[in-house]
């Protein structure tokens, strides 16, 4: 009885080889499913919602210039210290200006000193500490940061990934100007900015 | 009989000479490690020969330690959270789930339902997809290389998805205190749904082409055997305990979140062997995927938020205290135990990985084993190396 078990067991066991080979060869006969890199691109879907390195959120009327009102708190909040942003200084009084606040404070007038504006002079960002964690986008108060759908971002060096986001930010309204010129509207601008990569 | 070589002359570090010390003269002293790419990264493990036999094993790490213990005490509390998506790269929320339930615990933090359930949902999906990479290159590691290629197929479409709500694909730092990052989308939940069907028919041919064929079948079972008083002995969790019989999961001996909702079942093997293990993963995939089906269906009705209102900032403080939190990985108990001194920045964060207790069974596993189903045994025991340095 047993003989005739181990027969069948064996029987089934070869079988489960040609089992697999139809698997393979089923397989083998449909598309290819990987994405060919440097040919083929990606879903577009999966690029729109991939989370690459931070970037600055342009304010609507204005692509040029970003939301941030250089408050650091996503310099504070950095766990990895990969941003730096340098607050933008007040302007420099004029020689007319500045003797005219010294004849105004010899009076005993209250003096009202130029403010600086609030907008970063700098925003650095080392994208090779960064573990996109998502923590300085979080805690923006003013929805400044997001992350970009920069998926094919590559460089030969540590200094390619010292990005310059202002300079960036720039580069990309111009882009999106030169692709887009009937978008007048700045708001639409800022739109079509934001799937620039 | 004098040894050759003779590791006075040859040298070698502190732990083969250590090793050879209780060698006997006639056998082989074999590094496996920590370049050998069956280890998954840098496990390094002495083994002592006798001909193809080995006699001894030692596992030897640290090659790959990051110091994240030591980290958490520098940085704040939410400020340590992305170090939890790095511990373990297989499954990460995990151990997002493990540090922020401990902080939530310990600072009484509540979680809303919606939150909870995003949690289960995520975690689950993270679960297959650590499944999913062991089970490729477990396959890999036993020398068939057409499997790793049908699991990525699968495992991409989860990474995919899971890249909506946390905008990472492997190194996830998705969970807040009181939450989660982002809300689930539309888009996510009929994705999440399409792909359970479409994995529920995948399943059958992953048991068709690699579990029911006869060389693997051959090669794996009756090997590596870590029976109910070795698991206990060494504190092995996961899928290396249930494969011995033992019916332990966290997800429902001590319930977290709210999987104590949820209907599933405990796959367990009582054959306490590597194919015991091997066959208590798949069957812990199709129901991973019945938790996500019910959990999707919770999901509207789930009232709050997806972060609790007045959410703890990163650089908050924490109350004096301490806690602990564990949590069911996909390779076994996840546990994160922290202290507070009642500043910004935590006094002590222990972090409890499956992996060490599990490849801590593995010397004592293999002896009188053949070299070459060491390897199997390795792979069958799930190993990340990240996790076990840490």
């Amino acid at each position: 009885m047993s003989a005739v078990k181990d027969i069948f067991q064996s029987v089934k066991d070869l079988w489960s080889l040609f089992v697999g080979l139809r698997v393979t060869g089923k397989y083998f006969m449909q598309p290819t499913l990987t994405v060919h890199y440097p040919r083929e691109t990606v879903d577009e879907d999966v690029e729109q919602t991939y989370g690459g390195h931070v970037e600055l959120v342009p304010k609507p009327k204005n692509p040029l210039k970003p939301k941030c009102i250089g408050c650091m708190m996503c310099v504070t909040n950095c766990p990895s210290g990969c941003l730096t942003v340098v607050k933008a200084k007040a302007p420099k009084p004029t020689p007319e200006e500045e003797q005219a606040m010294k004849e105004a404070e010899a009076r005993g007038e209250k003096v009202k000193k130029p403010k600086a504006p609030k907008e970063p002079a700098k925003f650095m960002y080392d994208y090779s500490l960064c573990s996109l964690c998502g923590t300085c986008i979080e805690n923006c108060p003013v929805g400044s940061l997001r992350y970009s759908n920069n998926i094919y971002f590559v460089g030969t060096s540590r200094k390619e990934f010292k990005l310059d986001l202002l300079q960036r930010l720039q580069r990309q309204a111009e882009n999106t100007a030169k692709a887009a010129p009937e978008a007048s509207e700045p708001e639409q601008a800022a739109e079509t900015a934001k799937s620039e990569a | 009989m004098t040894r050759y070589p003779d590791p006075k002359q040859v040298g070698g570090d502190f732990y083969s000479r250590n090793f050879a010390k209780n060698a006997r003269p006639d056998t082989l002293i074999l590094n496996l490690g920590p370049q050998h790419p069956s280890t998954h990264g840098v496990l390094r493990v002495l083994l002592e020969l006798d001909g193809e036999y080995i006699l001894r094993a030692e596992p030897v790490f640290g090659y790959l330690h990051r110091m994240h213990e030591k980290m958490g005490e520098t940085k704040a509390w939410g400020q340590f959270m992305p170090n939890m998506g790095r511990v373990d790269y297989g499954h990460p929320l995990s151990w997002n789930w493990a540090y922020c339930g401990a902080v939530e615990k310990l600072a009484g933090i509540e979680v809303p339902e919606r939150a909870e359930v995003i949690r289960v949902i995520t975690h689950e999906m993270n679960r297959l997809t650590s499944h999913l990479l062991w089970w490729g290159a477990y396959i890999l590691d036993l020398g068939a290389f057409t499997p790793i290629m049908y699991a990525f197929d699968d495992r991409e479409h989860l990474l995919d998805l899971l890249q909506r709500p946390t905008a990472s694909r492997l190194t996830y730092s998705y969970f807040r205190f009181g939450g989660v990052s982002k809300d689930l989308d539309e888009k996510f939940v009929e994705g999440t749904k399409a792909f359970i069907a479409r994995f529920r028919q995948r399943l059958p041919m992953y048991k068709d082409l690699v579990t029911d064929n006869i060389i693997l079948r051959k090669r794996v079972e009756d090997i590596g055997i870590i029976d109910q008083d070795m698991v206990t002995r060494y504190g092995a969790t996961g899928p290396v305990a249930r494969g011995a019989g033992l019916a332990y999961d966290l997800r429902v001996s001590e319930p977290f979140g709210v999987y104590d909702r949820f209907d599933f079942k405990v796959p367990t093997q009582t054959t306490c062997c590597s194919m015991g293990r091997y066959l208590v993963r798949m069957e812990e995939m199709e129901q991973s995927c019945r938790i996500i089906e019910q959990a999707l269906e919770q999901l509207p009705g789930a009232e709050g938020p997806h972060l609790v209102k007045g959410a703890p900032k990163p650089q908050a403080k924490m109350p004096a205290g301490e806690a602990y939190f564990a949590v069911e990985g996909g390779r076994g108990k996840v546990g994160v135990y922290v202290v507070s001194d009642g500043s910004k920045i935590p006094y002590r964060v222990k972090l409890r990985a499956p992996g060490f207790s599990n490849l801590s069974c593995f010397a004592e596993a293999c002896q009188g084993m053949l070299l070459a189903d060491a390897v199997a045994v390795l792979g069958s025991l799930d190993l990340i190396i990240p996790e076990i340095d840490r």
